[in-house]
């Protein structure tokens, strides 16, 4: 018989093996898995957007693709880059590290490279034969119109209005919002079939419903009515209603404030129009606001450049009268629990005109009769649908209850349109459940290099009291490509391949470029090393099911 | 000649690869079609930072020489844990003989190179510290004296590991090991010089002596190469944690790399003919006690009655190569 031994070197007995024979696998207690943690700044959004999701395109210079990821949630972000008050940005992890990613910076770069290349929306699929009618042209109008538009569905516009744009044209100074970006983004809505109808307010929604055949209704009037209180004003007291004012801001005739204006309120519309009527030659314009600067509902920045462009301000004081151009101001005190006391004390101040900015009402005329639909505190009642008492008509924006934001308007926009879009299937929308967030402790920063946050230029102070030019500039293209590249992708896996390097036992397999990784559970031991050195979070360990 | 760092604003610096960077400008691990010369399947413990090296250094290697390489293996975890009889892990030729013998066997594997007339196969040795720097030591010494042109690669986890955690002469002071139990006056490892191999490496004044980490893949694979450069002896020191020696978490293996640089408990550098030529400089300086209070072999200086003195020792350590070796940039 032969003797397969004897073909061997002396001493040995067996063949060579590999050690891949041997699957360490069995050891683990733990496994890694690879995960999608919502990163804060998505978490952050009142409009949905995949921030992240668009910065990592941008990172590559994909501008386009970028673009399209944004506009997929927000179909303006020209507007959005200029007016939105970035609260993603407070959110965003590098702000512990440096400085936060100029989200809002690198948005604006998109919007304006999109209209500069001339950008258009991807026509839907299919169309559905259902027929939509959204009332109101605003920001949450035209974002639904937008997302109903690319679900197929027919849209129509019925605009009050001589133009589209709402708030966004009406309420917005031009200083901070350029009208032709407003305008470009507006049209490019309208470029993917959807039936914008300016001069044509709906009187009665039931009936406008009925007569064009629409299978279900977005409403989206807004607030455009300013508040009144009850001053006691004799003759040659000119007093004006802030948005009243800012709409007259967008005809020929440009409002006559006058050398000393004053304005009485503490909100964004208050700093708004202080600003507005400084461009309009106003010397002396003062606020008056009951109660301390860190009270004010406005937000920092505004006040911040309104004080640098040399509007007054005067805390702590209420207006009890105007008289042949002399305001009457009392001193309030502040008491401890939050509230206002009247001190008595009293003094004059000259005048010119008086600028309301107290917040502003819907008007709900065109509601009347319609049964089911509940009005609470003068804005419309609707459920977590996004839908009214009455089946088949939805409201959003200023008109429901909400921060009244130009972000958070559009935000109702794309989730009233999933909702209509579902109710029309005769289904209903279901929200896809959440990822985990990732927060700061996820993430392991040695892996990213230092880089401050890059600042957008600021119009001169001379220039920002004289004219209406736009107050922040822009990045240009390597700035904002810097600026996109500082995003630490929280959450998401960016292709680092540390998992695939520090794995000592060659358990990560690299399936090649935009297909990441996965593991190889035959040889992973769970050391956790790959978690632990993972740059954003992108891996967790857990349990294996014994 | 250390690596020059890419400026890069996301990662890409520190990461081991990254989408974004041309492929020259990432690691040789980033890369798909890698060596893994050593395969999966092999015996080390879970988190070994040893295993980690050296497939790091033997890639970085491999890609030197055009797959023309020989590796003589000193005993030690390394070659336990790779070769099980009759399997191994290795993907590459690799002889053991001895414990002690590493460097002369692959000094007689290089003559016999030079006698076969194959200038282009290049022979490597590697071992642990035991080897290297008390068992292996005699030899290894006269390898560098006789500037046999080989690469020795010691893989310094401090300690005997393979037999049970005993101590070395790369043991730092003050740390358990099972022969310096904590007990008595000065519990733990003698203090004491220990014996620095990379320096007496380079007082023998061979062509080349780096030191490296685990920590720091872009550096470790630009001194290998760099060392491929030369004919000659050269030697690496590469500092690889040990989760089971040192009573560490085994995720935190790259992390307690990372802070023994970023402390200035070891130094990194390289140096040319007896000359320091580059030196890794520190990112974010950190006390030692960050690197010593997540290693249970340090635990009986912390506890209720922190041993301050004893720590404050590690801080002088750590400031004397601070001084020394100028690790803190000038600027900051």
């Amino acid at each position: 018989m032969e003797n397969k031994q004897i073909d061997k070197p002396f001493a040995i007995t067996l063949d060579v093996g590999s050690s891949l024979a041997n699957k360490t696998g069995s050891w683990r207690t733990f496994r890694p898995v690879y995960l999608q943690r919502i990163p804060p700044c998505n978490n952050q959004c009142p409009a949905g957007e995949n921030i992240q999701g668009w910065l990592f395109h941008a990172e590559s210079g994909n501008y386009r693709e970028a673009w399209k990821t944004l506009t997929a949630d927000n179909p303006m972000p020209g507007v959005m880059g200029r007016v939105c008050y970035h609260t993603c940005e407070s959110a965003c992890n590098r702000g512990q590290l440096d400085s936060a990613v100029g989200i809002n910076s690198v948005e604006r770069f998109l919007g304006d490279e999109a209209l500069k290349q001339n950008w258009q929306f991807d026509k839907p699929v299919k169309e559905s034969g259902k027929k939509v009618l959204v009332v109101g042209a605003g920001p949450s109008g035209l974002s639904a119109a937008y997302h109903l538009r690319r679900m197929g569905h027919q849209v129509t516009i019925q605009e009050a209005g001589p133009v589209a744009g709402g708030m966004m044209r009406f309420g917005i100074p031009k200083y901070r919002l350029p009208r032709e970006v407003l305008d470009g983004e507006i049209q490019r809505i309208v470029n993917l079939g959807v039936d914008l109808k300016l001069n044509s307010k709906v009187k009665d929604i039931q009936e406008t419903m009925k007569a064009g055949g629409y299978d279900a209704v977005f409403l989206a009037v807004g607030a455009h009515i300013g508040k009144r209180t009850d001053i006691p004003a004799c003759e040659g007291s000119r007093i004006l209603d802030a948005a009243a004012v800012l709409r007259s801001m967008e005809g020929e005739d440009k409002p006559m404030l006058g050398r000393r204006v004053a304005i009485y309120g503490g909100g964004n519309t208050a700093m708004d129009v202080a600003r507005t009527a400084k461009r309009l030659g106003a010397e002396e314009v003062v606020v008056i606001y009951r109660r301390t600067r860190d009270k004010m509902p406005a937000h920092d920045f505004e006040v911040e450049e309104a004080l640098q462009e040399g509007v007054l301000m005067k805390w702590l004081s209420t207006i009890k009268g105007m008289e042949s151009g002399v305001i009457t101001v009392e001193k309030v005190a502040l008491e401890e629990d939050g509230a206002l006391s009247p001190t008595g004390e009293f003094e004059t101040l000259e005048a010119d005109s008086l600028i309301l900015a107290l917040g502003q009402d819907v008007e709900l005329s065109l509601l009347e009769n319609v049964p089911g639909m509940e009005i609470k505190n003068g804005v419309v009642h609707v459920n977590q649908h996004m839908m009214t008492g009455a089946p088949g008509i939805f409201a959003g924006g200023d008109m429901v209850p909400s921060d009244r934001t130009v972000t958070v308007a559009i935000g109702h926009g794309k989730k009233a349109a999933r909702h209509i879009d579902a109710w029309l299937n005769g289904g209903e929308y279901v929200k896809p459940a959440k990822h985990e967030v990732a927060t700061f402790d996820k993430l392991n920063t040695w892996y990213y290099t230092d880089a401050p946050k890059t600042v957008r230029p600021m119009l001169d102070i001379i220039r920002r009291q004289s004219t209406f030019e736009e107050v922040q500039g822009g990045l240009d293209e390597n700035n904002a490509l810097f600026e996109a590249r500082r995003c630490l992708s929280c959450g998401n896996c960016f292709e680092c391949d540390n998992c695939y390097g520090v794995c000592p036992d060659n358990a990560v397999i690299k399936l090649g470029p935009g297909k990441k990784f996965e593991f190889n559970y035959d040889y992973c031991k769970g050391c956790g090393i790959c978690v632990e050195e993972c740059p954003c979070g992108a891996i967790k360990m857990v349990p294996e099911q014994i | 000649m250390s690596y020059e760092p890419i400026k890069f604003y996301q990662t890409g610096t520190f990461t081991i690869g990254n989408r974004l960077l041309a492929p020259e400008q990432r690691t040789g691990q980033a890369d798909m079609g890698r060596t893994n010369s050593l395969n999966s399947g092999h015996r080390a413990c879970q988190g070994c930072g040893e295993a980690l090296g050296a497939r790091y250094a033997i890639d970085a290697v491999m890609r030197a020489t055009g797959n023309q390489m020989i590796a003589c293996n000193a005993t030690g975890c390394l070659e336990v844990f790779s070769t099980p009889y009759p399997e191994t892990s290795w993907q590459i030729p690799w002889i053991h003989s001895l414990f002690g013998n590493a460097a002369a066997v692959a000094t007689g594997v290089a003559a016999a190179m030079k006698v076969k007339g194959k200038k282009d196969v290049r022979v490597i040795a590697q071992g642990g510290d035991g080897g290297t720097t008390d068992i292996g030591f005699g030899c290894l010494s006269g390898m560098f004296e006789r500037n046999d042109d080989v690469l020795y690669i010691c893989y310094d986890n401090q300690a005997y590991m393979n037999t049970g955690v005993q101590r070395s002469s790369a043991t730092p002071p003050a740390a358990r090991t099972a022969t310096t139990m904590p007990v008595g006056p000065e519990p733990g490892n003698a203090w004491g010089q220990g014996k620095n191999v990379p320096q007496i490496a380079m007082a023998h004044g061979i062509p080349y002596v780096a030191t490296a980490t685990v920590a720091d893949l872009h550096d470790l694979e630009a001194k290998v190469k760099r060392a491929m450069e030369f004919r000659g002896a050269r030697y690496i020191h590469i500092f690889v944690p040990c989760p089971l020696g040192w009573g560490a978490a085994s995720h935190d293996t790259i992390r307690l790399a990372r802070l023994a640089k970023e402390t200035g408990l070891f130094p990194v550098y390289s140096a040319e003919y007896g000359e320091v030529v580059s030196v890794s400089k520190i990112r974010q300086k950190q006390p030692v006690e960050d690197y010593l209070r997540p290693q249970r072999r340090f635990a009986h200086l912390f506890g209720k009655n922190p041993n301050v003195e004893v720590i404050a020792r590690f801080q002088e350590m750590a400031d004397r190569n601070i001084r020394k070796f100028g690790l803190l940039d000038d600027n900051k």
